[in-house]
């Protein structure tokens, strides 16, 4: 990389502030979706992968697909205020619905796709929505299956028609048809689409976010043009986002991460909002765009750091030997940074050495290679995943906040990365944390309230702090560090508070586990559940001759439990005695969203999970260890359930002092 | 799929049948491989041949497709006698087949598979098509488009460009599905496409093939041995037995057929006999 070289965390683009000031008569989306077709015109707003092509779409066409629905939608019957609820993969149409509905002076109600029928059945009755926007056959058939019991649902669009040819349910009609209808409304009325999109007013409820909600039923979290704009605003000011930036748009549209980063982030900047192909070409997806920008759960992080160590311990002995050559410059120079001290000139020379060798390859192959702007958020993410992309130059952030404050509160600055702090507020964010040590924040993002929920409302907002729930405190310097939820956080028997958190981050750093749930509170001692990662297992497995049918199978096998245990191990010894796992059990199944043991983002449902497994937990603290009898029914999508017998080991590991315990001798010489 | 989604008898259509086999007679030195097979598949149905092990089910499709010749009795594709043609020539006409054991090139990647299936439809020859340019790349350019539309219709969109002896085997029933559509052919002959396939599996196949059926208007004539797909996916059944057509109807007249029953019926009573008869022995 001639002449480009540049610093690992600080990049001369990011470092300036675009002067964002939303002209105040662009307060809504649909207003600034109509600014931008007249201004960007015949660039290229949104670009789907299809049919082997990226196919674009300009901000003038996407404007024009945007009127045409929402016209439709009026002339079906849609009256200002009225939800619509949207259900599907991320596709342009997607978007085309949301804008539309606002653009119609209604609310934008996203379902995450993967729910199933009693979710998804929830969510439309709650919010009353009388027009469902579904992607395809699959999310038609769940709604057409509860349709008798959503009696204010007006119409279902679909825009993928495929396998449909013989519905003939009366609210069935096609995303095309809409568009029609539209046209045709907007040629009879040629100003009723700028006149609708006039009445919009930054107060407005813009969407409806039904929190995953790691307890009990999802709550509809009312976030206003007004919340998602300013947050998008002070965002970029401190994180800094390009008219020709690229963004990958693959996570959930319900999430409102990316109702942040595809809508109003967007909106605001002008920059390309890319769909991947389907769901399962994202890696090969990203890896053609080459993002700059890319906001993403810990869990993608986490899948692409173990991922990147699966192909390592598969590859040829040539560039293992480079890898774990290049790894410790890479590391050696992140841990300085973060240190915020001075990087000798030695160092910067061994480090430009590796990325030449490995990192930029390594980058290449991630589709990381023009990434500017890179965070994380919605859950803590370990450590030494963090290192990880700081070392091969990927300039990862955390950011922190909630759906209720438009999804972000908290971010690092460019030059101030620490991985156990969540940094500082944005502009226009105050902090404060209560007397119970529970953060509390304060800004033009928070939320107005959930949908029909006063008293939780209420709750949340009381004294006009949004209460976030979450435990932590502020470092001198005022970065924000995030303990955990605030009912998870544990006394030990020594009277220090522990997260659980922490353990099952470290946990998840090794590359073959997939889930941990650790537990503790009110305990003698900490245990832990851990899934297995199926994939990198399985693989392990196959190289060391072992067969196996299923993951039941395969996570109750002597040697896995073998290889699971020295992992703990290792973990233990970087834990503090009192906090060190004494005995843990891998679980028979995945912990899955459609067994409501994780919400729809991927985060564990931990008071479920403990009810839900409570004889394993009982075995976990029995006075010996012993096997527990399983009897489970899990469930799939779609209603199904299967059942499943089976017998748990429960390994205790010995206390640090006393002899290792028996290794099988192939399995002790496998790893690396 | 959660509305009922009844198979629709088309309308009637003019004259002809899509796929018709007058009195086929074929034998292998002394075996009779089929005896004297008539049936008629109408346009855009969906045709299982059914029966026993030996019964003559991949002799008929090879008869069809051109592999074998009967040595008597004709075979006619849209009222066109097509007995005396070479399988390449058939293809040409629309029909498509795919094999029992998969037949792919297995060292290449599903995209060149599938635009293998379209060389038939390939008009260009090697200088125009080599020189990439003007008609040559036009007509590259619209093959691949009718390519990436089975893709997407097949959902095999991850793996486009994946080596197909990589890939599992439910995957490359699929591609070789693909290849077949590929041909855009009238008929399909399916040959046991959901053989050795997990429940899940056959559900996307038989969805698949339904889909084709339905929204590319492919014929579609297949052997299948899961009786519960032949029974909820096809039209009409043809059953044979030693080479000999004993059944000819709606799943459910097969169904209620004691010809039919017997022949099925009949193997399980005589293996039950030779058991019994090895325990005698013993």
């Amino acid at each position: 990389m001639a002449g480009g070289r540049r610093d690992l965390t600080r990049d001369p683009a990011a470092g300036h502030c675009t002067p964002v000031a939303p002209a105040p008569d662009l307060d809504t989306f649909p207003k600034l979706l109509v600014a931008a077709a007249a201004r960007l015109g015949a660039r290229t707003a949104l670009r789907e992968k299809d049919l082997g092509i990226w196919q674009e779409t300009s901000w003038r066409q996407y404007h024009d697909h945007v009127r045409d629905f929402s016209l439709g939608l009026i002339a079906l019957g849609l009256r200002r205020g009225d939800k619509v609820a949207i259900i599907g993969d991320n596709r342009p149409e997607w978007v085309y619905a949301e804008l539309a509905a606002q653009g119609a002076g209604g609310t934008s109600v996203g379902i995450y796709q993967d729910s199933n029928l009693v979710e998804v059945a929830y969510v439309i009755d709650h919010s009353d929505a009388v027009f469902v926007v579904a992607e395809d056959q699959e999310q038609v058939d769940k709604i057409l299956d509860m349709i008798e019991k959503l009696p204010q649902v007006k119409n279902v669009i679909y825009s993928d028609p495929r396998g449909m040819r013989h519905y003939r349910h009366p609210a069935l009609i096609s995303f095309a048809a809409v568009e029609e209808r539209g046209r045709a409304l907007g040629q009879s009325r040629p100003r009723l689409w700028t006149e609708s999109v006039a009445a919009g007013r930054g107060d407005d409820v813009a969407i409806i976010c039904y929190t995953s909600g790691t307890t009990g039923f999802p709550k509809g979290a009312m976030l206003s043009f007004r919340n998602l704009l300013t947050m998008a605003a002070s965002l970029n000011q401190v994180d800094a986002k390009l008219p020709d930036d690229e963004f990958v748009s693959f996570l959930p549209l319900a999430w409102i991460g990316e109702q942040m980063m595809s809508l109003a982030s967007s909106l605001e900047l002008g920059f390309t909002v890319n769909f991947p192909e389907e769901p399962a070409t994202v890696m090969e997806d990203i890896r053609e765009i080459g993002p700059h920008i890319m906001f993403a759960p810990p869990r993608i992080w986490e899948n692409v750091n173990s991922m990147v160590q699966v192909k390592i311990m598969d590859t040829t002995r040539a560039k293992r030997l480079l890898y774990e050559l290049c790894m410790p410059v890479g590391y050696r120079v992140a841990d300085l940074r973060f240190a915020r001290r001075p990087v000798p000139l030695a160092w910067r020379a061994a480090w430009l050495l590796a990325h030449g060798l490995l990192f930029r390859a390594l980058k290449d192959r991630l589709g990381l290679s023009h990434i500017r702007s890179c965070s994380t958020g919605g859950a803590p993410l370990g450590p030494d995943v963090f290192r990880f992309f700081h070392a091969i130059g990927v300039p990862l952030k955390q950011i922190y906040g909630q759906t209720e404050i438009s999804g972000i509160s908290c971010i690092h600055a460019d030059d101030d990365i620490r991985f156990h702090t969540v940094g500082r507020p944005i502009p226009g964010t105050e902090l404060a944390i209560s007397e119970q040590g529970e953060i509390l924040s304060r800004s033009p993002s928070v939320f107005t309230g959930y949908y029909k929920n006063a008293a939780a409302s209420r709750e949340t907002l009381a004294g006009g702090w949004l209460h976030s729930g979450d435990a932590g405190y502020l470092t001198e310097d005022g970065h924000l560090v995030v303990i955990d939820r605030m009912q998870d956080v544990m006394q030990l028997a020594g009277g220090a508070s522990y997260s659980p958190q922490y353990v099952e981050n470290r946990l998840k750093f090794s590359p073959y586990v997939k889930e941990a749930v650790v537990i503790g509170k009110d305990r003698p001692y900490l245990t832990a559940m851990l899934c297995i990662d199926m994939a990198i297992v399985g693989k392990w497995a196959e190289r060391h001759k072992l067969g196996y049918t299923t993951y039941t199978d395969l996570s109750a096998k002597r040697e896995v439990y073998d290889l699971l245990h020295r992992e703990v191990e290792k973990v233990n010894e970087t834990l503090p005695a009192a906090a060190r796992i004494q005995r843990f059990v891998l679980l028979y199944k995945e912990l899955d969203a459609d067994d409501e043991e994780l919400t729809r983002t991927r985060k564990v449902r931990r008071a479920f999970v403990e009810e839900r497994y409570q004889e394993v937990i009982a075995a976990l603290y029995a006075a010996a260890p012993a096997p527990v009898p399983i009897d489970a029914v899990i469930r799939f999508q779609d209603g199904k359930t299967a059942r499943i017998q089976t017998t748990l080991e429960v390994r205790e590991l010995l206390p640090a002092e006393s002899s290792p315990p028996a290794l099988s001798p192939s399995a002790a010489g496998a790893r690396r | 799929m959660g509305v009922p989604n009844p198979p629709q008898p088309h309308a009637p259509p003019p004259a002809p049948p899509q796929l018709e086999v007058r009195n086929a007679t074929l034998r292998f030195g002394g075996v009779t491989a089929l005896d004297d097979v008539s049936f008629a598949v109408e346009s855009g149905s969906i045709h299982a041949i059914i029966g026993p092990n030996g019964a003559g089910k991949t002799s008929m499709l090879n008869a069809v497709s051109g592999v074998y010749r009967p040595q008597q009795g004709r075979i006619l594709l849209a009222g066109e006698d097509i007995t005396r043609r070479s399988p390449h020539a058939r293809t040409r006409l629309g029909l498509a087949r795919t094999f029992q054991n998969i037949a792919l090139f297995k060292g290449m990647t599903v995209l060149d598979n599938l635009l293998i299936g379209r060389h038939t439809h390939q008009r260009c020859g090697i200088w125009r098509g080599g020189i990439y340019y003007g008609p040559g790349r036009r007509e590259e350019v619209a093959h691949r488009l009718v390519v990436e539309e089975i893709i997407d219709f097949l959902e095999i969109q991850p793996i486009r460009k994946q080596i197909v002896g990589t890939l599992a085997y439910g995957l490359q029933k699929r591609v070789e599905l693909a290849r077949a559509l590929a041909l855009e052919p009238k008929v399909l002959l399916l040959d046991e496409p959901m053989a050795g396939m997990n429940a899940e599996e056959k559900e996307d196949m038989a969805r698949f093939v339904i889909d084709a059926n339905e929204d590319r208007g492919t014929t579609v004539v297949m052997i299948e041995h899961d009786m519960g797909v032949v029974m909820d996916v096809s039209r009409r059944v043809v059953v044979l037995n030693f080479g000999r057509k004993i059944g000819d109807g709606t799943p459910e007249e097969i169904k209620r057929d004691p010809r039919v029953q017997h022949a099925y019926l009949g193997q399980e009573d005589a293996a039950t006999d030779r058991r019994q008869a090895a325990a005698r022995e013993e």
